[in-house]
């Protein structure tokens, strides 16, 4: 789960961290009644949407008068912001944030990830903030610095210390920086994030250490115990049809084939639509109705598919284990009538019952072709979308 | 010969008399598993599928000397139930689970790893060696017991593998699904090592998927110690980056994790790779010679 950037900063301040004053406002009178509260007379303010590449996109901007903050959050409040990082549509725009403005001496990076290959959480650090890290990761590896938190003893202040020297900071800077270190460690852990960036932190004119923007994800898994973290969630940020989805336990991924498939199990799925894209056709999402498919979960998976307009087949391949092939068949039949499925549909059934749904989806009179197997189902589903195969 | 699990494992479930646990213990107990008993704290010295039922992990194993356990109790408690099983002397656990948070697995694979304990999963179909012990999720009927040692980080990918293996009647010596979590308790070396070292496993399929480096760290691996032949497969090709397909671990982050470099590494390796999923079988007589 992503937070946006006031939801983080609000996460930092709990924990001490230096973030600037600010307020995320849903209104332009509401912006220009912060910036009083704030005081002085320059601002940032930052529309709040679940994607960087903000700044470059106009959707941060640094303002000298009321006038301007108003005039900014008349411009987006309400609208979405177009990035690098989002699709043609856009992100919508329901907040934005406002904070006093920061005089800037240096950029740099910090941020944290669990590295899977070295099974820990690890810090990584460089000297070169506010650009993308993976570029800097790709064209100047050796820029990056990085600290391994061990799982049993945690993070230690020695390891802030190191990545303090070797970012050239100087004296109280040193002390700042580890105890922002630590603080973003045990932040990490308490809440069970599963990716934190601070990109820029920066070095102010005055010369403290602090955060200038804030990025923080949050394992999906672990919000059973982060209740309060699960109320930060913003449906309004994710796509409609993923949403929808997830709420019968389906994952669903929109891609921009025209081939829906509907498969059992996430491995399966991928290995579906790389057998679409083998076979000539595209495939239009990744969709797993999971090991206990019911008919309800067959009927929403049908639907989700279907609201995507550029679907002129669906591919339907299960390999039943837990789930009876009967059992769904019925489930595709069912939807098939209730949903009113007008283009054709290319059912595989293979393992547990597997005859018996195909006899079951035989006898309905539906229009639906059956296959014999994997490859078969990939050139029918193709050739039924209108591709070459 | 198979590896990890044979028909003398005695094998504990841990979450026995719960939904998942009746259903799929039962079916182990029908395919011929010596499932021993199994462990619901509260209902110890009660009987539930005609085995006892245990307060604990340490009760279970030294009333019934198991050295297996099979997991299925809800995520937010098997890090408990992993730990649990690691302490009263449990060699191998498999936790069937999806959903554990990826800090606590973190915690798990730094004690299961101090103390050598071997975990298979989470959030995976489990381990079989057929017609000796089936532990875990997967339909038994598809599988047959011969020389063809399987490991996947996919349930139903597996399945696949298996079936085509079935029908070409080579069979399979031992199915090990390590699962689609970012942080596994098995890697694809870990298996690898026991399936290159075990005398009935003649040729190996790794099946693999986009996200994470363990597969170009398993080609790493087969390039200088596996001498069996070895058919790969990566699910994922046409995945966009930076999406989760399914699997919490399936995602291409920062350019990272993409099926094009996981199979070159492989090809680099000697691995023989198939991209359709449907010629694991086909490649497999080609690189054996089998008929």
């Amino acid at each position: 789960m992503n937070l946006h950037e006031y939801q983080a900063k609000g996460l930092f301040a709990e924990y001490g961290l230096p973030v600037s004053e600010g307020y995320a406002v849903d209104t332009a009178d509401e912006a220009v009644a912060a910036a009083e509260k704030i005081g002085g007379d320059r601002w940032v303010v930052k529309v709040q949407v679940h994607a960087g590449g903000r700044g470059k996109a106009g959707g941060v901007k640094l303002a000298d008068s009321t006038d301007e903050i108003r005039a900014f959050a008349e411009q987006w409040i309400g609208k979405n912001l177009v990035t690098i990082q989002t699709d043609e549509n856009g992100q919508p725009v329901s907040k934005i944030y406002v904070e006093s403005c920061t005089d800037i001496d240096t950029e740099l990076y910090l941020g944290a990830v669990i590295d899977r290959g070295s099974r820990r959480i690890v810090f990584m650090a460089s000297t070169e903030g506010g650009v993308e890290i993976e570029q800097v990761a790709e064209e100047t590896p050796e820029k990056i610095l990085r600290a391994s938190i061990d799982p049993v003893v945690g993070p230690q202040p020695f390891q802030g210390r190191e990545l303090a020297f070797k970012l050239g900071l100087k004296g109280s800077q040193i002390r700042q920086f580890t105890n922002l270190f630590m603080g973003l460690a045990k932040l990490f852990e308490d809440l069970d994030c599963s990716l934190l960036e601070i990109n820029p932190l920066v070095i102010t004119t005055d010369g403290d250490v602090h955060c200038l923007d804030a990025k923080v994800n949050i394992d999906g898994n672990a919000l059973y115990r982060q209740a309060k973290l699960s109320e930060l969630h913003d449906p309004s940020q994710e796509d409609e049809r993923e949403a929808q989805a997830a709420e019968y336990n389906l994952n669903y991924v929109a891609l921009d084939g025209s081939i829906g498939c509907m498969v059992n199990g996430a491995g399966l799925a991928m290995g579906t639509m790389d057998l679409v894209k083998l076979h000539g056709g595209n495939p239009a999402n990744f969709l797993d109705v999971g090991g206990g498919a019911t008919k309800e979960a067959v009927s929403e998976a049908f639907k989700i598919i279907l609201s995507d307009e550029n679907v002129k087949a669906v591919l339907i391949n299960i390999f039943g284990g837990i789930v009876s092939c009967a059992i769904i068949a019925e489930g595709i039949i069912g939807a098939v009538e209730e949903v009113g499925v007008e283009v054709p549909v290319v059912v595989r059934f293979e393992g547990n019952n597997a005859a018996l749904g195909r006899e079951t989806l035989d006898k309905s009179g539906l229009n639906i072709i059956a296959a014999e197997s994997l490859t078969d189902a990939a050139e029918k589903a193709v050739a039924a979308a209108g591709g070459q195969a | 010969m198979s590896v990890l699990v044979d028909k003398n494992t005695k094998v504990i479930c841990q979450g026995f008399t719960g939904g998942q646990g009746t259903l799929h213990s039962e079916q182990a107990i029908a395919y011929g598993t010596q499932l021993v008993g199994g462990v619901t704290p509260g209902k110890g010295g009660s009987e539930h599928l005609g085995k006892p039922v245990f307060d604990t992990m340490r009760e279970a194993v030294e009333t019934t000397g198991a050295t297996a356990s099979v997991i299925y109790v809800p995520a937010p408690f098997c890090q408990d139930s992993i730990l649990e099983a690691v302490d009263a002397g449990i060699e191998l656990v498999v936790c069937i689970t999806e959903g554990i948070p990826t800090l606590d697995m973190l915690k798990v694979k730094a004690k299961i790893d101090s103390v050598g304990v071997r975990l298979i999963g989470p959030n995976c179909p489990g381990v079989i060696t057929p017609g000796e012990c089936k532990i875990g999720i997967m339909p038994g009927e598809i599988h047959l017991p011969g020389k063809v040692g399987i490991v996947s980080r996919s349930g139903t990918l597996t399945y696949e593998a298996v079936k085509q293996t079935t029908d070409k009647g080579y069979g399979q010596s031992t199915c090990v699904g390590i699962g689609g979590d970012p942080i596994p308790g098995s890697h694809f070396i870990d298996i690898l090592t026991l399936f290159q070292d075990d005398p009935a496993t003649e040729a190996i399929v790794m099946v693999g998927e986009i996200g994470g480096t363990a597969e170009e760290e398993a080609a790493e691996f087969i390039k200088s110690n596996v001498t069996k032949p070895v058919v790969g497969y990566i699910a994922g090709v046409t995945a966009p980056p930076g999406k989760r397909m399914g699997h919490a671990g399936a995602i291409i982050a920062g350019g990272k994790g993409t099926a094009a470099d996981k199979f070159a590494a492989l090809e680099s390796a000697g691995v023989r790779t198939v991209k359709s999923l449907a010629e694991i079988g086909e490649a497999l007589s080609e690189v054996t010679g089998w008929s």
